[in-house]
């Protein structure tokens, strides 16, 4: 899942004829003025509301989102939001957490002139139901807030609309969300069309959520998608390699883009024990025993089915890159591959890196099993070799005690 | 009886002769499975593995009698795949091929509905009923024959459950292994409500992970019906919320489809839920006695 800007998604939206609130991106004060002057040229809008680009929510809260009522404002917020560490309830550690650092704003139209009390805020997002395994359309009345809190305080107040995937969102789907947002007349024809434009736009781009919230109607009742966030299907970039594009890596972890270069699938995690294991599932299960020996996992990391010298040794240096990682746990079911070769591997990886500090279990399982548990000890390295799942669980309570 | 497989199955293998495809397939034969030959589309006429090679799943249906087949077309061709095997008839359709988009798996399965095959996976290690027929990647030589059904969403922690029950001193009758994907063929439910009615099967182990609602599903159907003891482990307990683990299913979305979640459930349906996955086999021998 890949997740955009706002400002990308809203491109995005705009090019399937979804409205959205005008704007324009600015790296730097002297852009954000530049952006404020064709803005007002284009949309004719007095204030501007200049929003942080960072990939989490909540960004209001932490004050990476203000109004600006003349140039003068423009400006100030524009220095102070671009380059700020920003606080959400969403970015790492939330608001008590270092936050993330702000490099691009949007100098956006104020969508609520020229009366604010005529506007209203709905909530729109689409997204797959897996148990249903066809698209939903979830909407309510109750927009610009919290969805979460919507649906726990008041679930009546959100709606579900189911899509057949053969006939797609029809014409009297998009008319029933629209009259049960309370919407008539104009309003009502053009939440219709936003809704149908929308359901395009999620399919044609292979998305896997777009959240509209606030989705408002202007006090000319007209409807416009203030915000959006938009995540897209890893799997679907193949067809999209315009989308693949805007993959902005400042927004990811440094030690994770580069796993990835490797081909390697590793999430980082806050723990004390690295492990490196074949397959997504043995990978999840092999951080739960860490836990039960009593440490936390440092990092989710699959290394694939091949395993060999090249591969270990990459993920060694991926994990030893976390200075937190007090010991390592290398878990290999080895079936087709087998587990003499990766215990080779192995030793051939320990010695390429050199001196490694931190103690290491290694448990190899499946195909020769017993010659891979004796080359593990016959290496001279300070590797404790393991076969059965339980006695590596007992070794990494060991070494951690 | 075992379910999906056995060792009249007639299968062919979709992407017969490319790399994936050749390899597992000679694996398959080395086994003992029944291959009757492949498709790969243009090289009809072919013998590829001394076994007949097909344009078409309809001509290998019609040729050979081909009843089941296996998947290794990569994902942008998978789901035509999927959905040519279904209208030529095949009634076991095992899909191993990773990273299928999301929005072809939702057209897939519509198209499957109302038609009489059954699909396994996308992105799963295939069906084993061991001695009789392995149609998939599984290490073959872990499995012993015997009475434990296998359900997984996921590929080696599979065989490490696999291995834990030989190890007992028990075998299976058959491992299902469904897919990590958010959207897949047989869910866990189905697989479940297979090995139930299976004579063959006394007991089954459950296998799941986080994201989604399929354990929950399950669960409270084998309370409903379930007449046989059933050993529960969802991996991703310390899996933090919202990032992908590997699998594109694997992702806590709320608060339902966590770990701790599931296996509450699990636990209140009166399946035996392990903590450790070093403790399936063991709990699986203990809850037969």
């Amino acid at each position: 899942m890949m997740n955009l800007h706002e400002y990308q998604g809203k491109s995005l939206l705009k090019s399937f004829g979804v409205a959205i609130q005008e704007g324009h991106v600015a790296t730097d004060v002297e852009e954000a003025v530049a952006a404020f002057r064709k803005l007002q040229a284009d949309t004719g809008t007095e204030f501007a509301v200049i929003k942080a680009q960072i990939h989490a929510g909540g960004r209001g809260k932490g004050g990476g989102v203000k109004l600006a009522k003349n140039l003068e404002e423009v400006k100030e917020h524009a220095g102070n939001i671009l380059g700020m560490m920003l606080k959400t309830p969403q970015t790492p550690g939330g608001l008590d957490g270092p936050g993330k650092l702000v490099r691009k704003i949007i100098v956006a139209e104020d969508a609520y002139a020229p009366d604010f009390d005529a506007c209203k805020e709905y909530y729109v997002s689409i997204l797959t139901d897996r148990e249903k395994k066809r698209n939903v359309v979830i909407y309510s009345t109750e927009g610009g807030i919290d969805i979460e809190a919507v649906a726990e305080q008041t679930p009546h107040l959100v709606h579900k609309e189911y899509v057949d995937p053969g006939a797609g969102l029809l014409a009297f789907q998009a008319r029933k969300i629209s009259f049960n947002l309370g919407l008539e007349g104009k309003a009502f024809k053009e939440m219709s069309r936003f809704i149908a434009s929308l359901y395009k736009a999620f399919v044609s781009s292979d998305a896997t959520l777009f959240e509209i919230n606030p989705c408002l109607k202007t006090a000319d009742d007209r409807i416009v998608a203030v915000d959006c966030k938009v995540s897209i299907d890893d799997n679907a970039l193949y067809r999209h390699k315009d989308l693949a594009e805007m993959r902005d890596l400042d927004e990811e972890d440094p030690t994770e883009v580069e796993a990835k270069n490797f081909d390697l699938s590793y999430v980082k995690l806050d723990g004390n024990v690295g492990c490196m294991v074949n397959g997504a599932g043995l990978a999840m299960a092999t951080m739960d025993i860490i836990k039960l020996s009593g440490g936390e996992p440092a990092n989710f990391l699959d290394v694939g089915g091949t395993a060999d010298a090249d591969r270990v040794e990459k993920g060694f240096r991926i994990i030893l890159k976390d200075p937190n990682v007090k010991a390592i746990l290398i878990n290999i079911f080895g079936g087709i591959v087998r587990c003499d070769r990766v215990a080779n591997g192995v030793v051939q990886a320990y010695k390429n890196i050199g001196n490694i500090e931190v103690p290491i279990i290694v448990r190899l399982q499946g195909t020769n099993a017993d010659k891979a548990k004796e080359i593990i000890d016959h290496s001279g390295l300070k590797v404790r070799s393991a076969i059965q799942l339980k006695e590596a669980a007992d070794l990494v309570a060991e070494v951690l005690s | 009886m075992s379910v999906l497989v056995n060792k009249d199955s007639r299968i062919i293998v979709q992407g017969f002769t490319g790399n994936e495809g050749t390899f597992h397939a000679s694996q398959m034969i080395e086994y003992g499975t029944n291959i009757v030959g492949g498709v790969t589309p243009g090289k009809g006429g072919m013998k590829h593995l001394e076994k007949p090679v097909f344009n078409t799943v309809a001509r290998a249906v019609e040729q050979v009698g081909a009843d089941t087949s296996i998947i290794f077309v990569p994902p942008a061709f998978a789901t035509d795949a999927i959905m040519e095997a279904a209208d030529a008839g095949i009634k076991v359709i095992i899909c191993i091929t990773e990273g299928i988009p999301v929005q072809d798996m939702i057209k897939t399965k519509a198209y499957l509905e109302g038609r009489s095959s059954v699909l396994v996976g996308p992105n799963c290690p295939g069906v084993i009923t061991p001695e009789e027929a392995k149609v998939g990647i599984m290490p073959g030589f872990i499995h012993r024959k015997g009475h434990i059904g296998i359900v997984s969403r996921s590929g080696t922690l599979t065989y490490e459950a696999v291995d834990q029950v030989t190890k007992a001193g028990m075998g299976q009758s058959t491992c299902i292994g469904i897919g990590g994907d958010p959207i897949v063929g047989t869910t866990t439910k189905e697989a479940v409500e297979m090995l139930m009615h299976d004579d063959e099967t006394a007991g089954i182990v459950m296998i799941g992970e986080i994201g989604g609602g399929m354990e929950a599903e399950a669960s409270r159907w084998i309370k409903q019906n379930g007449t046989k003891p059933v050993v529960g482990f969802i991996a991703g307990q310390t899996a933090p919320k919202g990032r992908k683990m590997g699998h594109a299913g694997a992702i806590i979305g709320g608060k339902d489809d966590t770990a701790a979640a599931k296996m509450e459930i699990m636990s209140e349906c009166g399946i035996h839920v392990v903590q450790s996955p070093a403790d399936i086999g063991l709990t699986m021998k203990e809850a037969l006695n």
